[in-house]
């Protein structure tokens, strides 16, 4: 059984098949990348997953038990964490306010040392009480994963993490994704190929809503059906 | 430390005014105080959760009514008066709530502001047992509270300023805490708070519950103090004092909504007693006010000096 898994997920707006019947598996400790062309349905389907939008059909269990109708407010308690593709922090809330709301969405106690833990992992030790919306990019991409952390998620859903971040930070970035698992499991969104050949166990390539390819980078490099489609031979 | 020495200093000067003050502002102040309770609820809801309602007439009128009835038909003393007047306030705040907040933006406004004005309307409808448009006076049972006569001044003024302290200072807590954390992620970023693991529709019934809790306990009061129970507290007008109240003492900080009652009132008095045109020289400083600062007056204070003010 694995930890996230979707079956015949479908979610059309009109005519547009944005996601349409994939099964997908997250497995407890991997780092799953999310690839495919613009509009391939690939922030759809993590909608889905995180209950911001609801499917027409298809199931979605966490770790056997079916939560295709839980309100996303519910996932996110029982451990599905998601991080917005455009920075969405509170920018007229201090860095710990920021950071307190999620750790104290997940019942955390002693609030000071979790906001504390998720700072430092992100290296925003000592930013805490700055406020959030006169940060660098860069930084607010970071707040916006210390918000991920501290909901001590089981699933991490990261969109697009790297969009925006300057070389230097990218670096930074895999080796933080790298120290979270084997506690979490990640999926990643995400365009910059490096990135994703470098960190990801496992790739699904998403097209025109439905699964591409499955596997492993160098199983998805090799497969023609990738290359015509997405890589570009 | 320093915010709760600012608001206890706040408190105690307002009891030494009670006892200094002549008897004409002690009135005024009592009735600011009030007033005031009813602002911090509406700046609950408005200033922290960023809920616009154009409906809290019905709440303080719900409270009025809730304490003012009773009173008058059945001989309740102030106690059981007050406490229902609160509960009533609460009570119907979290009914509009259940449907009211199904929409958000201007459709809350509309829904809320029909609410009130149905109800408005119900207590005209039901006149004989409501007193309709003229009222009724609280009969002297019902203004009786522990031995005194809420119709004395001394008794009148600590009562409201007794209220005024218990709703600040549960109000800085409200707002220091947790929840009031989350308070102001609904109004800073509803779909960001959702996917933190917050149910923005239960946190927002709740706001809605607080805030006619202190809006109905600013009406029993008003209806107790001054004896006197009428429709037209429940017009719209009422819906709009709160929000000038907390617009020019500044949204979402603890302190705002008295010193925006209290400068509004002296205004209207100062305005009224020079001139027949007052609500031009009100309308003229909430120009200036919107224009110049349109955080409100602590507001303002916040951005420039004291950003930890609650």
């Amino acid at each position: 059984m694995s930890l996230l898994e979707a079956r015949g997920l479908t979610r059309h707006f009109g005519g547009l098949r944005a996601v349409d019947g994939v099964d997908f598996d997250l497995e407890a400790g991997e780092i799953h990348a999310l690839i495919g062309p613009n509009g391939a349905g690939k922030t759809t389907f993590v909608s889905l997953l995180s209950g911001r939008l609801a499917p027409q059909a298809g199931t979605i269990r966490l770790a056997g038990e079916d939560i295709t109708r839980t309100p996303a407010h519910i996932r996110v308690r029982k451990g599905v964490a998601y991080t917005f593709q455009i920075t969405s922090i509170f920018p007229g809330l201090s860095v710990f306010d920021n950071v307190a709301l999620a750790a104290q969405g997940a019942r955390v106690r002693d609030l000071k040392a979790a906001v504390q833990a998720a700072l430092s992992r992100v290296g925003m030790v000592g930013m805490a009480a700055e406020v959030a919306g006169v940060l660098s990019y860069g930084h607010q991409r970071l707040l916006e994963l210390a918000m991920g952390l501290a909901l001590a998620p089981r699933v991490l859903i990261l969109d697009e993490p790297t969009q925006g971040l300057a070389a230097g930070e990218i670096e930074g970035f895999k080796a933080l994704v790298r120290s979270l698992v084997p506690q979490v499991a990640v999926l990643l969104i995400e365009h910059n190929m490096e990135v994703v050949m470098d960190l990801a166990t496992r790739i699904t390539v998403l097209n025109f809503g439905q699964v591409l390819a499955q596997g492993t980078p160098d199983q998805v490099r090799a497969d023609p059906a990738v290359q015509e489609a997405y890589l570009g031979a | 430390m320093k915010v709760w020495g600012l608001h206890l200093a706040v408190l105690a000067a307002l009891a030494l005014l009670g006892l200094v003050l002549p008897q004409y502002h002690a009135t005024n102040l009592a009735r600011i105080m009030v007033l005031a309770v009813f602002a911090m609820g509406y700046n609950l809801a408005f200033g922290y959760a960023g809920l616009l309602s154009l409906g809290h007439a019905l709440f303080f009128a719900a409270g009025m009514y809730g304490a003012g009835l009773p009173a008058w038909h059945w001989g309740w003393g102030a106690a059981p008066a007050l406490l229902a007047g609160a509960m009533a306030g609460g009570l119907a705040a979290v009914i509009v709530g259940l449907l009211a907040l199904r929409t958000a933006g201007v459709s809350f406004m509309i829904v809320t502001l029909m609410f009130a004005k149905a109800f408005a309307l119900t207590i005209l409808y039901f006149n004989s047992w409501t007193g309709g448009d003229e009222g009724f006076v609280v009969p002297d049972t019902g203004r009786a509270l522990f031995g005194a006569t809420l119709a004395a001044d001394g008794p009148r003024y600590a009562l409201a300023w007794g209220l005024f302290t218990v709703a600040l200072g549960l109000s800085l807590l409200l707002v220091r805490s947790r929840f009031g954390r989350v308070m102001v992620a609904l109004r800073e970023n509803e779909e960001r708070a959702r996917m933190l693991g917050i149910n923005p529709y239960a946190a927002k019934l709740q706001v809605m519950g607080i805030s006619g809790l202190y809006s109905g306990a600013a009406g029993a009061a008003y209806a107790l103090l001054f004896g006197y129970v009428g429709g037209t507290f429940a017009d719209i007008q009422y819906s709009i004092l709160p929000m000038l109240y907390v617009l020019l003492g500044g949204a979402g900080t603890v302190l705002g909504a008295g010193l925006g009652a209290a400068l509004m009132f002296y205004l209207t008095d100062v305005a009224s007693s020079v001139t027949d045109a007052w609500l031009f020289v009100v309308g003229a400083a909430l120009v200036v006010l919107v224009l110049f600062a349109p955080k409100g007056i602590l507001g303002w204070v916040r951005a420039r000096w004291w950003r930890d003010l609650p």
